[in-house]
């Protein structure tokens, strides 16, 4: 046991507490934040392995802009505060699911590297990483441009009712939504 | 560096999302957990980059980059879809979308309603009716 493995030890249980308590707890702002601990702590990890950049950008992209996009969800959805007593169903079968991978997925990882060790490679900073994506893997990058371009128009469209509705002249204007009303089209364009 | 640790962990979080995409009824919690198993699958990529000399280096860790990239546009379109369905339907309870034919009722003839609150009252009135 060297400092590297009490380090990933430590952040691990950080992860698996905080994800336990994601899935478990009755309030969704509660878990809004155990899901920044679980996230944070897995950032962590990155650092302990190396992975500098990745590290970096969870924290930006998961941290800052996920979890932030996930609360926005809970707002506008008007989650209640306290405790919710509606938000699980019955959890034998989900129990069973997950625990049966879980502990499948752990057995498969025992058994493939038992208690062996290796040395950790030299760090991926941005400057290395920037030569991998840049040199070997230029058009799954390009593609992925293409995804959230595709991803944004996609919100887009969904989030605006009176984009590719179909025209109904009786029932006159699509469904106005709830609390933006700077969208609303009385006139029914449609 | 055991790779083992890190490996369990990515196991346990991953046995966790799927309990948590199969157990919650709430689909915004149901993205929370779909992000925990991203992030196994992103964690035994980074480890799997330190275990195994591939003829490229850092490929494990480029791949961890695109994973996150399509998470990111993975939330936004599933937040689209979640607000989207709680304009219609005033609730994201997942159990409550009905499936098949009956799922296009409050679409067609919805009077204009200029308060926030009254057309979710609206709504929800009228899914009682249809029920």
């Amino acid at each position: 046991m060297t400092g590297t493995d009490v380090l990933l030890l430590a952040l691990g249980a950080v992860a698996v507490g905080a994800a336990t308590l994601v899935v478990t707890t009755r309030h969704i702002v509660r878990a809004g934040l155990y899901l920044v601990g679980c996230l944070g702590a897995v950032a962590g990890l990155y650092l302990v392995l190396t992975a500098e950049l990745v590290a970096w950008v969870q924290v930006l992209i998961y941290v800052g802009a996920v979890v932030v996009l996930l609360l926005f969800a809970v707002m506008l959805t008007r989650a209640p505060i306290g405790a919710a007593t509606d938000l699980d169903r019955p959890g034998w079968p989900a129990a069973l699911i997950g625990g049966g991978a879980g502990l499948g997925l752990a057995a498969l990882f025992v058994d493939a590297y038992r208690w062996s060790r290796v040395d950790l490679p030299d760090a991926g900073t941005a400057d290395r990483l920037g030569t991998a994506v840049f040199g070997s893997w230029v058009l799954p990058f390009e593609v992925l441009s293409v995804l959230l371009l595709s991803a944004l128009i996609g919100a887009i469209v969904l989030s605006r009712p009176d984009v590719g509705a179909a025209p109904s002249p009786e029932a006159g204007a699509p469904p106005e939504q709830a609390g933006q009303p700077e969208w609303t089209e009385p006139g029914g364009r449609g | 560096m055991r790779p083992v640790i890190p490996y369990l962990v990515a196991a346990a979080l991953f046995g966790l999302g799927l309990y948590g995409v199969l157990r919650r009824r709430n689909a915004v919690l149901l993205l929370m957990s779909v992000e925990l198993m991203l992030n196994a699958v992103n964690l035994i990529l980074v480890t799997a980059d330190t275990t195994v000399r591939a003829a490229l280096p850092y490929t494990g860790q480029t791949f961890a980059l695109f994973i996150i990239v399509i998470a990111a546009a993975e939330v936004g379109v599933g937040l689209a879809i979640v607000l989207h369905l709680y304009r219609l339907r005033a609730s994201v309870i997942v159990d409550d979308v009905p499936l098949g034919d009956d799922a296009d009722g409050p679409l067609d003839a919805d009077p204009p309603a200029d308060d926030a609150a009254v057309q979710v009252d609206s709504v929800a009135e009228r899914q009682e009716v249809t029920r």
